[in-house]
């Protein structure tokens, strides 16, 4: 049985200017100890799914319908203090910016500290300060002990990452979920710490989710991905299939916007267009308008089909 | 009508509260604007006045009452909130145009004419407003352009810092940059780049400080240093009437009271609303 | 550190050297004290006689060197109206007004700030919206209106509390003694009103904006309780700033004793400030509005100290 299984997820957000389906019919599963990327352009709702499985939607947003199977239980029907209980313990997650996720005036061994202290009773603050101490040397940050003193504005962006990562390992949780991990990071930290948090989830035999809008990233870490467009996902498979074989338009698209060494095209690859906005998506399928292959036939949204076990929505793939 | 369309105007439609106070604000403008329809006389003309009728309790002629002069007090709330609104309005209109003028330059070109604004602004700072207005006042005596200046003098301060602030963080930003580059005159990049885009805190600040005025005014017309009873301000008429309060006239200065706080209020309402909208960080 | 602390004292004297100038000035500009010092049938020598044991006769460079030259010797010249030294007279009213303002302040921190939390916590609940109005109301109401709302309920029409004047003295204070504190309750009540509802309000909005930030968020999703991410997350951020308002409002709360003590006729140094003005007493008026700056940088520094306690970015 799978880790981790969303099941047609929808997380709406009922604005003054009218309902926005973030996430609208997700559905994707991930194994234990299994990286799986989801990709897409900011907005298409990959944050939301991330945030969905913890429960931390804020009102005007809402679950609207889905399951979310996590190790025997449906996270969506469980209540906040039952969630409470998962939360950083058995699913952590780990957010964009280590610049604004990190309390400024609570020192950084506190923050840490209270990750174990309110998940295992029994625990002595002892024990907790020498596993904190410890994780942090996991994650390579120098002089653990000091830093377990320090505040974060003493930090440099690339160890506050560090220590949210070490936080989010604190607990040893069976599911990890990583939003835009390094994208406020400089370019020169980006892969260290894309390599540790694939280090580190194999060592601790977490499965990761890595949302990240950078096919680039997912193709060097991941086992499996999902492309997101516009609230739903468009392809979904091995990372060797997805890649070096994409079926959907859009994947192709996104591939063909890498650059690559020795390539003598002058330009690179641009999608046309922009990713409709979510208070006025189009008939049919979202991608329609960008893409080279649309015809009539696109005007009613592509069913599922599934193809060599990947999953692609596209009227265009036979 | 496309004012009603606007994002921001639907926003603050849609707080009852706010509408209320709105509605309010409205009617007191209008008794304001035209108090010798609503009052029963006028109450500065003595020919009108008969010593005979000093301190009725409110009856069917005299709705709320009389003083000891056998002024009706309905009609003299109606003038003094004239009085009130003319003194709040002209002193935050004032204190904008001065405050907003220098922040707008200290912060711009900076240099000793900052550091001479800013420092005025930091002695005033380091003295709470109402003892500044008092010693004005104490100095020129009563009357309603003194208050209106001393008040201004009060608060201008606020509006500079603001500006200044403002100024300081929007010269930096990539549209007044690239005025810069274009060759825009130091003036034209203030008034015509950066001052409309710091308009909208500037109207939520004055209405909060509208109130603020209001209050001071009636603060010092209470201690005898304000708008003069012969031209009685809301404030003024509440001073007059608490001489006699504890004599069991409570009308005198009760009702007064309430009209001034109902007026404060009206205007809070409204400036908690638009301060709402406009906080972006505050938003959903 | 050090360096800190004079630098800031040096700023501090300048700017209070530069206070006793203009109302030094503004006060000799004010007009002639002695009409109002002497009987109506007073002579012309008596005039004369009195403006110069007063000092009052000379320029106004002479009478300044001559005020800075009792500074010098730690006093600001005696008042033309008590005849004792102006500093005495302020010091033997100041602890009244101190205690007023001092009680009114804990008074709106210990419901200001509880209430503001509650009001952010569920800003469309009916009671964060009937805080809110009554908050709206505090902010709205002038004081000497709320002082007399009280003294007209509470003394004339049920006659529970006193109306004016200060009760017995215990030590320093009023607030030890029963009738000491039945006599402080309506002036404390009518100086915290506005604070509260400040304090409030300013509470509510930091609440609400700490609340919208990432590492709230990462808080919940650590798992950390509700009550612990509120409570001690949030609030210990959005305090921060709070300590400087509460510092400058203090200051206000001082000034405020004015009216305060006007409507409930309290023995302090409001009351005598506004005797003072209209007597053109000017050194008492100087020595006032000396030590109320004083009270305000001194406030200021303590608060600038207290950051470096509180708030982990700010080191000297």
């Amino acid at each position: 049985m799978a880790l981790l299984e969303v099941k047609n997820l929808k997380t709406y957000f009922f604005t003054r200017s009218g309902v926005i389906k973030s996430v609208d019919g997700t559905s994707f599963s991930i194994e234990k100890g299994e990286i799986l990327g989801i990709v897409g352009e900011s907005g298409a709702g990959k944050s939301i799914t991330g945030f969905s499985i913890l429960g931390l939607i804020d009102p005007p947003g809402k679950i609207v319908e889905g399951e979310i199977n996590f190790d025997g239980r449906d996270l969506v029907k469980l209540s906040q203090d039952e969630l409470q209980k998962i939360r950083g313990n058995e699913i952590s997650i780990i957010f964009q910016d280590p610049q604004t996720s990190l309390n400024p005036v609570i020192s950084i061994g506190k923050q840490l500290m209270e990750t174990i202290l309110y998940h295992r009773k029994g625990v002595s603050k002892k024990e907790a300060y020498n596993s904190c101490v410890e994780i942090l040397k996991t994650v390579g940050l120098p002089a653990a002990e000091k830093r377990m003193k320090s505040y974060p504005h003493q930090l440099s962006g690339g160890m506050k990452q560090r220590v949210v990562i070490a936080m989010a390992l604190l607990n040893n949780p069976k599911l990890l979920i990583a939003d835009e991990p390094t994208t406020a990071l400089d370019v020169t930290i980006q892969a260290q710490i894309l390599y540790l948090m694939k280090k580190l989830s194999k060592d601790f035999h977490s499965a990761l989710i890595l949302i990240t809008h950078d096919i680039a990233v997912v193709s060097q870490l991941c086992d499996k991905i999902a492309v997101m467009y516009a609230g739903r996902i468009v392809e979904y498979g091995s990372k060797e299939d997805v890649i070096f074989n994409p079926l959907h338009p859009y994947t192709k698209g996104l591939i063909e916007c890498l650059p690559k060494l020795n390539d003598d095209k002058k330009r690179l690859y641009q999608i046309p267009g922009i990713m409709p906005s979510l208070l006025g998506l189009p008939e049919g399928c979202y991608f329609k308008d960008r893409c080279e292959f649309a015809d009539e036939q696109c005007d009613v949204y592509p069913p599922r089909q599934e193809i060599d076990k990947r999953i692609v929505f596209c009227h265009k793939v036979k | 009508m496309q004012f009603f369309k606007n994002e921001l105007v639907v926003e603050f439609f849609e707080d009852k509260l706010a509408v209320g106070g709105l509605v309010i604000f409205i009617f007191l403008c209008v008794l304001a604007l035209f108090p010798s329809l609503f009052s029963y006389q006028n109450p500065y003309d003595l020919t009108q006045l008969f010593l005979q009728n000093s301190f009725q309790p409110p009856n069917h002629t005299f709705w709320l009452g009389t003083d000891e002069q056998g002024r009706d007090i309905f009609s003299a709330m109606v003038y003094g909130l004239r009085i009130s609104l003319y003194v709040g309005l002209a002193s935050t209109i004032l204190s904008v145009t001065i405050g907003y003028t220098l922040g707008l330059i200290s912060g711009y070109y900076g240099g000793w004419v900052d550091t001479i604004i800013m420092r005025i602004a930091d002695i005033q700072l380091s003295f709470p407003a109402i003892l500044i207005a008092l010693i004005i006042m104490a100095l020129w005596g009563e009357g309603i352009g003194k208050v209106v200046i001393a008040i201004t003098i009060v608060n201008w301060v606020y509006y500079a810092r603001t500006a200044r602030g403002v100024v300081l963080s929007e010269k930096e930003k990539d549209y007044a940059q690239s005025a810069k580059a274009l060759g825009m005159s130091n003036f034209g990049i203030i008034f015509s780049e950066i001052l409309p885009n710091t308009t909208a805190p500037i109207i939520v600040i004055a209405t909060v400080r509208i109130a603020n005025a209001i209050i001071l005014e009636a603060t010092l017309s209470f201690l005898g240093l304000g708008v003069p009873i012969t031209e009685p301000s809301l404030g003024s008429l509440i001073a007059n009437g608490y001489q006699v309060l504890f004599s069991g006239y409570w009308w005198d200065s009760v009702f007064p009271g309430v009209l001034l706080m109902v007026l404060v209020v009206s205007i809070n309402l409204i400036g908690d609303r638009m301060r709402d909208i406009m906080n972006p960080r505050l938003k959903r | 550190m050090l360096k800190y602390i004079l630098n800031r004292l040096f700023h501090s004297v300048i700017v209070m050297f530069v206070i006793s100038f203009i109302v030094f000035f503004i006060m000799f500009k004010a007009g002639d004290p002695v009409q109002l010092l002497l009987p109506p049938d007073a002579t012309q020598q008596d005039v004369i006689e009195m403006r110069h044991a007063l000092g009052i006769d000379q320029s106004f460079i002479k009478q300044y060197e001559a005020f800075l030259k009792n500074v010098a010797k730690g006093n600001l010249g005696n008042s033309f109206v008590y005849g004792q030294p102006a500093l005495n007279v302020v010091f033997e009213r100041l602890p009244a007004t101190l205690e007023l303002s001092v009680l009114a302040m804990i008074f709106s921190i210990l419901f200001g700030i509880p209430l503001g939390i509650i009001a952010s916590i569920k800003p469309k609940a009916w009671y964060s919206k009937v805080i809110m109005f009554l908050s709206l109301s505090g902010i709205s109401v002038p004081i000497f209106w709320t002082g007399m709302i009280l003294v007209l309920v509470f003394s004339v029409l049920l006659g529970w509390l006193p109306s004016s004047g200060r009760g017995e003295v215990y030590l320093f204070t009023s607030a030890f003694t029963w009738d000491g504190i039945k006599h402080l309750i309506m002036p404390v009540l009518t100086l915290s009103f506005f604070q509260l509802a400040l304090i409030l309000r300013l509470t509510r909005t930091g609440m609400m904006e700490v609340m919208m930030q990432d590492y709230i968020k990462l808080a919940t999703a650590k798992g950390v309780p509700r009550r612990v991410v509120v409570y001690y997350h949030a609030l210990k951020n959005s305090l921060i700033p709070l300590v400087t308002v509460i510092g400058i409002q203090f200051g206000q709360l001082v000034a405020f004793t004015i009216v305060t003590e006007t409507i409930f006729a309290w023995p302090g140094t409001g009351k005598l400030i506004i005797d003072s003005i209209q007597n053109l007493d000017r050194p008492i008026v100087v020595a006032y509005l000396l030590i109320i700056s004083f009270i305000f940088v001194a406030i200021n520094f303590v608060v600038d100290v207290l950051y470096t306690f509180i708030d982990p970015r700010v080191r000297v």
